[in-house]
C-alpha cells in the first residue's frame, strides 16, 4: 500500500499540506510530495478537489476463516461486585450491533462473589454471560483476567469484543488482542457496522480530540475496541428478559505472575470525575486555593463533582485525581462548569465532548469559549457567589 | 539491574493549534519532542540505575528523525540507544508497533525491567506498552505511580486506579509504564548535551532484528485507518451579554429548561 501524488494532476493548489494530520506532505517544485513522516492514513486523498493523490492497496488476504466468527461479547467490568456503569453503557452499544448482525450478545462477567449479578446482565440485554467466579478473580489482575478472556474468545470465536476504556479495560484488554493477534482500537466514541463488508466501524478522537480517525480491521477477528465512558447510551432494564448463564472454572492460576497486595480507596477523592453526570472545574485564573473552594460550594449545590486544570493541580489546589486533560482524565458529562479556564488544547480535549459547556472567564478571547454552549464574560470572584446563591435558590 | 525505555516522539502537542474555521491542524513549526509520558519512564530508569547500578538503554522505533530524542535521552544520562528504523514499519499500528519493538527488545536481550511513558499524546492508546509485554511473555502492570520496592526477581509498586491505587508486585523481569505522579524528571546535563552532540545514532533495520517484513508497518497491522475528518462542530454557541446578574439568570433558565437542575 502506499499513497502518491499524480505529477501531473496536481495543480500545487496546497491544500493538502495543513490536511495532513502528520505534516508528512511539502511543497517541492510547485508540486506536492510526500515525505518518509506519511503513516498512509489518506487524509490527503480525500481532500484533494483535483483527485492527484491516490492512496493503492494490495487486497490482504484474510488470515483466518472470518466467517468462523460469530456474536457480539462484552466484558461487564464490575467494582467490589457492582456492576460498573460503563458496562451497562456497552451492553446497550453491544445490543444494537448484535441486532444490526443478527446475532448474539454475550457479557463476559470476571470477579470473586458476583454470581448473583449475572442475571441483571440479562436484564439489561445479554443473551449469554459467561460467569468466572474465583477467589484469585477478586482483585483486578491482568494474567488472569487476560487468561480468562483469552481462553474463551479462543474457543467460541466472537466477531466484536467491547470493553470500557477504563483503567482496567485500558490495562489488559491490548494483552487479550496482542494473545489473540488481531487489532484493538481504543477509547472509541462511535461504533457502526459497514453496511456493505459487515465491518465494525470504529471511530475514535486523535491529536487530543482534534481530528477523527474511523479505523476498521478488516482480515482479523475479532474485531476489538474499547468505549470512552458516557459517550454510549446504556441498555434498558428489562427484568422479564431471559437468557444463559454459564459458570466458566478459572484454570490458569498457575500462569499469573502478578498479584494484588492491597487496594486503597483514596477517601478524599471519593468521586470518580469520569463518573459524574455534572463537574465544576476550575484552572490558574481561580487564583488561590481560598478561591478554588468555591468551585467545592457550587459543585455540592449541584450534586457534582470537582474537576481541575494541570495548573490548578500544579498549584496544589487540588488532587491530581480531578485532573481533566489530556494528562488526566477525559469526561463527558451532562453538564460541565469551566470557570478561570483558558482552555489549553490538552484541557479541551478532556472535555469537550460534555453535553452542554459553560465557561466563565475574563478574557472574551479566550479558547475556551469556542466551545462552550453558553459563554460568560466576568471575573470568577464576581460570578461564582452569583452563581452559587442562585443555584441555591432554585433547589430550595 | 539493566533497563530498557520505550521513548517515542512526538509532535508538541501544546504548539499545535487548530483552525478554527476548517478544523484542521496548524502544524507549521510545530517542533518534535519526547513523548511527555517517556520522560517520566527516563527517570525513573536513570534513578533505579542510580540505586542498583546497571545500563539503561533508550529504544525508539521511528523514522531516521526520531534519532533526535534519543539524542535527547543520552543528553539526560542514558548510557545506550537503539533507534529500529526501516521504511517497512511505516504506518504501524499498535500491534505491529509492539511486534517491532518486542524483537528489538530480544535483539537487546539482558533485560531486568521494560518502563515506558502510560501513553503517548498523539494518539493516546495506551496500547503498545502492554502488547509489547505481551509479545515479550513478561508480565505487565500499567500507570505506576510509585516504585516501593525491587530486587533481582520481583518489584512491588504502586498502581493508579481509577477510584484509587493497587500495591501490585510482580515477577521480573516485566514491562511497565508510569504516570506523571512518579517523579519530576532531570533536566540534561552538560556532560550528558555533550555526550549526545557527538552520538552517531546506529539504526537496526527489520532484517537486523528478525522482523518478518510482512508484519510490520502497514501490512502487519490488522486495523486499518479508513477515514481522517474534523470533529462534528459544536452544537449552537451563545455569548451571554449584560450584567453579570442577569447572564446567570440566563444561564440559570437555560440549565432549568434542560432539566440540569
Amino acid at each position: 500500500m502506499s499513497v502518491r501524488v499524480i505529477s501531473d494532476t496536481c495543480t500545487g493548489c496546497e491544500t493538502c499540506v495543513p490536511a495532513c494530520p502528520f505534516g508528512a506532505i511539502e511543497m517541492r517544485d510547485g508540486k506536492a510530495f510526500i515525505t518518509e513522516n506519511c503513516t498512509l492514513c489518506g487524509a490527503c486523498v480525500e481532500v484533494c478537489e483535483f483527485k492527484a493523490i491516490e492512496r493503492t492497496e494490495e487486497a490482504a488476504a484474510p488470515v483466518a476463516d472470518l466467517s468462523a466468527y460469530k456474536g457480539v461479547w462484552v466484558f461487564a467490568e464490575q467494582h467490589k461486585g457492582g456492576i460498573s456503569s460503563v458496562t451497562l453503557e456497552l451492553l446497550g452499544e453491544g445490543r444494537k450491533l448484535a441486532d444490526k448482525k443478527k446475532t448474539k450478545l454475550s457479557a463476559v462477567f470476571i470477579g470473586h462473589g458476583i454470581n448473583g449479578k449475572a442475571k441483571e446482565l440479562i436484564a439489561h440485554g445479554a443473551d449469554i454471560v459467561y460467569v468466572a467466579d474465583d477467589p484469585a478473580l477478586r482483585d483486578f489482575n491482568d494474567d488472569a483476567y487476560a487468561a480468562v478472556l483469552t481462553t474463551l474468545a479462543k474457543l467460541h470465536k466472537p466477531e466484536i469484543i467491547l470493553a470500557g476504556a477504563t483503567a482496567i479495560g485500558r490495562s489488559f484488554i491490548p494483552k487479550v488482542a496482542a494473545n489473540l493477534c488481531t487489532g484493538l482500537t481504543a477509547d472509541c466514541t462511535v461504533l457502526d457496522i459497514d453496511p456493505e463488508t459487515g465491518h465494525l466501524h470504529q471511530t475514535r478522537p486523535a491529536f487530543g480530540g482534534n481530528i477523527m480517525a474511523t479505523i476498521v480491521t478488516p482480515n482479523h477477528r475479532p474485531q476489538m475496541a474499547t468505549v470512552r465512558h458516557k459517550v454510549m447510551k446504556k441498555a434498558d432494564r428489562d427484568d422479564a428478559r431471559k437468557g444463559d448463564i454459564i459458570d466458566v472454572k478459572f484454570t490458569a492460576s498457575g500462569d499469573v505472575r502478578t498479584k494484588v497486595l492491597k487496594t486503597v480507596e483514596e477517601v478524599s477523592e471519593t468521586v470518580n470525575i469520569s463518573e459524574a453526570d455534572i463537574i465544576v472545574a476550575g484552572g490558574r485564573g481561580m487564583a488561590s486555593q481560598k478561591n478554588f473552594q468555591m468551585l467545592e460550594e457550587l459543585a455540592k449545590v449541584l450534586g457534582g463533582a470537582v474537576g481541575a486544570t494541570r495548573g490548578a493541580v500544579d498549584e496544589g489546589w487540588v488532587p491530581y485525581s480531578h485532573q481533566v486533560g489530556q494528562t488526566g482524565k477525559t469526561v463527558c458529562p451532562k453538564l460541565y462548569i469551566a470557570a478561570g479556564i483558558s482552555g489549553a488544547i490538552q484541557h479541551l480535549a478532556g472535555m469537550q465532548s460534555s453535553d452542554v459547556i459553560i465557561a466563565i472567564n475574563k478574557d472574551p478571547d479566550a479558547p475556551i469559549f469556542s466551545v462552550a454552549t453558553y459563554g460568560i464574560v466576568g471575573d470568577v470572584n464576581e460570578v461564582l457567589p452569583i452563581m452559587i446563591k442562585k443555584f441555591k435558590e432554585m433547589r430550595g | 539491574m539493566n533497563i530498557i525505555v520505550l521513548v517515542k516522539q512526538v509532535p508538541d502537542t501544546s504548539e499545535v493549534k487548530i483552525n478554527r474555521e476548517t478544523n484542521t491542524l496548524i502544524r507549521d513549526g510545530v517542533p518534535s519532542i519526547i513523548n511527555p509520558y517517556d520522560r517520566y519512564a527516563i527517570e525513573e530508569a536513570l534513578r533505579l540505575r542510580e540505586q542498583h547500578g546497571g545500563k539503561v538503554t533508550a529504544v525508539t522505533m521511528g523514522p531516521p528523525q526520531a534519532a533526535d530524542a534519543l539524542k535527547e535521552a543520552v543528553s539526560l544520562g542514558v548510557d545506550d540507544v537503539v533507534l529500529l528504523s526501516d521504511r517497512a514499519f511505516a504506518g504501524a499500528d499498535t500491534w505491529a508497533t509492539s511486534y517491532v519493538l518486542a524483537k528489538g527488545i530480544k535483539k537487546i536481550g539482558d533485560f531486568d525491567l521494560v518502563i515506558a511513558g502510560k501513553q503517548a499524546i498523539d494518539g493516546d492508546t495506551a496500547q503498545v506498552g502492554p502488547e509489547t509485554a505481551d509479545m515479550l511473555g513478561i508480565p505487565f502492570v500499567a500507570y505506576i505511580r510509585k516504585i516501593e520496592h525491587v530486587d533481582g526477581k520481583k518489584m512491588v509498586a504502586e498502581r493508579l486506579m481509577d477510584e484509587g491505587y493497587d500495591v501490585v508486585e510482580t515477577s521480573l523481569p516485566a514491562l511497565i509504564t508510569v504516570v506523571k505522579e512518579i517523579n519530576q524528571p532531570r533536566l540534561p546535563s552538560l556532560k550528558g548535551k555533550m555526550k549526545a552532540k557527538g552520538l552517531k545514532v546506529a539504526s537496526l533495520t527489520a532484517k537486523d532484528i528478525g522482523a518478518e517484513e510482512n508484519q510490520c508497518g502497514l501490512k502487519g497491522s490488522p486495523t486499518k485507518v479508513v477515514r481522517i475528518f474534523p470533529p462534528a462542530p459544536r452544537g449552537q454557541r451563545e455569548m451571554l451579554k449584560g450584567p453579570i446578574e442577569e447572564q446567570v439568570g440566563a444561564v440559570a433558565r437555560k440549565l432549568k429548561e434542560q432539566s440540569l437542575i
